[in-house]
């Protein structure tokens, strides 16, 4: 790359994005081949159970810290994981068991980081916001709301510096996009022309914030018009057409042509586990319910002739048993040992890094007087 | 050995380590075109091109964070943060993201990042413009922090640094960059983490780092014409890891210690360094440790009231003075109690 300076006219219009579309508009689906809509739901149906049984988890105090689900976001999740190649980078926000299942990570060390174990993805180190799998090229879920599109945007300079093909994809939610590193990002990765797929994962709701009460804009893949960036809107309910609008945001990042991309869904439960989110309408909650994107998706297999009751049944009986032998590796799992709690301070060793336990003096104790003959001492 | 300023001997050690390793890229902010704020980087763009030095928009947390990224991926990008002061503006990226992330993801990924940023008051650049704040770095586990006092070490540190797989906040400082020292021609390296004892001394420990570190290896000088005192200077050069080993051998050496800092003294660096001497040389003091620190106001831009507020030769003079005499007082032949 070089530096650049943008006449007017060059490949970014002035007119804005080049693709700016509303939901389910513009792109009709292709055939969809059976076999591939059936491993979507296979997916969906997985990420639906492992998230429930991480819930259960929670309340029964295995699983610790917050944690958040993707229920609801089902058909998101696996529409942009089926769009990327396996050397491809993901960075997610906190909200994240999903994607690391569909970035190929076994369901058993993703439970036992959520049980914070050694056999965990970040072995137990991270917990269930910063899942980490350097194989699987998941480069983290990242706790603070857009702390991962700094990071997401750097790694897409890496890939650029060094004439790589692959691609970065960083999610996000709704709220990310009036924080400052969102826009600081989205400036740097079109100014620069990098391998990256920003999505906005909307599930309309940030915490109990809708979209309105906190975006001026609340179409929100149109920010991308700020940057000249193209961008897309599609719907998150439907696995099908968010796989194929990732495609084209993939493809255009694998040209060197950032890509911001929005899917719409809805959050069946709480921010996190344990929000009952009474902010939320009757109407709301019944809307969201029955969009649900994974009884959705099974309807419409059903009615294509792809599913029936029997292939469904037995779907959803081989995730549970994944998710259950998911526990098992889980619950098997040794915690990790105290003795390696200094091992990753730091990735170079030097000298005077402290390994000090809370109790522990800086220096070795002073001597002290014998207590023989002194009344009170300590013993 | 060859005479430079500490600003040409950074400046040679960006370029001696971008043409031993190509993954070593520069950002910031005015680095590229208009050479850096400090003319730093003067003359590396067309050395090594807009690739390798890449001028970003006024974007603190995008720019620092980007370059957390990329350092994930292998890169060792060299940032600079046009002073200490715009730092906070990364404060997210670098504590919550650079410090992080080697450990949260249970060791999996390394941040091979050095952020090099100047600190220093004086300069009638008013509140804002004039902090000390390399303790907010220094407070966090997972951050290393170094602070050159000299051109020699600069270039040491410096390459210690962009070796080192963590990031190291390199503290600069407005007041050392014309300042001129010998500087050794090859290459040179300092383990980070080790305080240096640059002047032995018997009668007093005095301690600083960056620009006090220079001042009180002069004023150590100063003392030992003037008034025949033998001083013993460390400088910390390393403020994370902290080589408290080297401060309390000193001090039960010498009885006693001033720290000089241009932070501001309430939970400041001197703060840690006097309860790591109360914890290592409690038997050995013979005064408490003295603290010459800025007072504790925003920097004013009159400069009557800047140089009231910043740490003067003066001030660390009477402050050493004070500890002697309290010293000598201590060390007084005890009569029999009335």
């Amino acid at each position: 790359m070089a530096t650049r300076t943008r006449p007017s006219g060059a490949s970014k219009s002035v007119a804005g994005p080049r693709r700016q579309a509303t939901a389910q508009a513009g792109h009709p689906t292709a055939d969809p081949d059976p076999a591939e809509m059936l491993a979507l739901y296979r997916q969906m149906v997985l990420v639906r159970r492992f998230e429930e049984r991480a819930a259960r988890a929670y309340t029964q105090a295995q699983v610790g810290g917050y944690c958040h689900l993707n229920l609801g976001e089902e058909a998101t999740v696996v529409g942009l994981m089926a769009a990327l190649e396996p050397t491809d980078y993901l960075f997610t926000n906190y909200r994240e068991h999903g994607y690391a299942l569909g970035k190929g990570i076994s369901p058993g060390r993703v439970m036992a980081e959520l049980y914070g174990r050694q056999d965990g993805v970040s072995h137990g180190w991270g917990g269930s916001m910063h899942m980490f799998d350097a194989r699987a090229r998941l480069l983290g879920g990242y706790g603070i709301v857009g702390g991962q599109l700094p990071p997401a945007t750097g790694a897409a300079l890496a890939i650029d510096y060094r004439d790589g093909t692959e691609i970065v994809m960083c999610l996000m939610g709704d709220g990310t996009t009036n924080i400052g590193a969102f826009h600081e990002s989205l400036n740097l990765a079109a100014l620069w022309d990098l391998p990256i797929v920003y999505v906005i994962v909307n599930n309309q709701l940030g915490m109990g914030t809708t979209v309105e009460m906190a975006s001026a804009e609340p179409e929100l893949h149109r920010r991308a018009a700020s940057y000249r960036m193209a961008a897309e809107r599609v719907d998150g309910n439907d696995p099908l057409a968010v796989r194929d609008a990732a495609r084209r945001a993939v493809s255009c990042a694998r040209d060197r042509r950032p890509f911001l991309l929005e899917a719409v869904s809805g959050r069946l439960k709480g921010h996190s586990v344990v929000d009952p989110a009474k902010y939320r309408s009757a109407d709301d909650t019944l809307a969201v319910r029955s969009a649900d994107p994974v009884t959705a998706f099974a309807a419409r297999l059903r009615e294509l002739g792809h599913l029936d009751e029997e292939t469904e049944a037995s779907i959803d009986t081989a995730a549970l048993q994944e998710v259950s032998e998911a526990v098992a590796f889980a619950e098997q799992s040794p915690h990790p040992e105290v003795s390696t709690l200094f091992d990753h301070t730091y990735a170079t060793a030097v000298p005077n890094d402290s390994r000090r336990l809370p109790g522990a003096p800086l220096f070795p104790p002073l001597p002290t007087a014998a207590p023989s003959n002194v009344t009170g001492g300590r013993r | 050995m060859t005479s430079m300023t500490y600003r040409e001997a950074i400046r040679q050690t960006l370029r001696s380590e971008m043409n031993r390793d190509n993954d070593v890229l520069l950002l910031g902010e005015e680095i590229g075109v208009f050479e850096g704020s400090y003319k730093i980087t003067q003359g590396l763009l067309a050395e090594f091109g807009p690739k390798r030095v890449r001028d970003t928009p006024i974007a603190e947390e995008g720019f620092t964070g980007a370059a957390v990224g990329a350092a994930m991926l292998g890169l060792r990008p060299v940032v600079e943060i046009m002073t200490i002061n715009f730092s906070l503006l990364a404060l997210d990226q670098i504590v919550n993201h650079a410090a992080k992330i080697y450990g949260m993801f249970g060791g999996q990924t390394s941040v091979p990042l050095v952020i090099r940023t100047p600190g220093g008051g004086g300069q009638q650049l008013g509140a804002t413009h004039s902090q000390n704040i390399e303790l907010y770095y220094a407070f966090v586990p997972g951050m290393k922090v170094v602070a050159p006092s000299t051109p020699a070490d600069a270039k040491a540190l410096l390459t210690a640094a962009i070796r080192d797989n963590d990031p190291v906040l390199f503290l600069e400082n407005l007041a050392l960059y014309n300042t001129r020292g010998e500087v050794p021609d090859g290459e040179i390296e300092i383990e980070i983490g080790r305080a240096a004892v640059t002047r032995p001394g018997r009668d007093l420990t005095l301690i600083g780092y960056s620009r006090t570190a220079a001042v009180a290896a002069r004023i150590a000088e100063e003392l030992s014409t003037s008034a025949g005192l033998d001083i013993e200077v460390i400088d910390l050069r390393s403020l994370r890891p902290l080589d408290r080993p080297t401060l309390v051998e000193s001090v039960r050496r010498t009885g006693c210690a001033v720290v000089v800092e241009d932070d501001w003294l309430t939970y400041g660096i001197g703060a840690e360094i006097a309860a790591t001497i109360s914890d290592g040389a409690f038997d050995h003091l013979d005064a408490p440790v003295r603290r010459v620190a800025m007072a504790e106001v925003p920097l004013p831009y009159a400069k009557s009231l800047e140089t009231a507020a910043l740490p003067s030769d003066a001030d660390l003079v009477e402050a050493i003075h004070q500890t002697l005499d309290a010293v000598a007082h201590r060390r007084l032949p005890q009569g029999p109690r009335p």
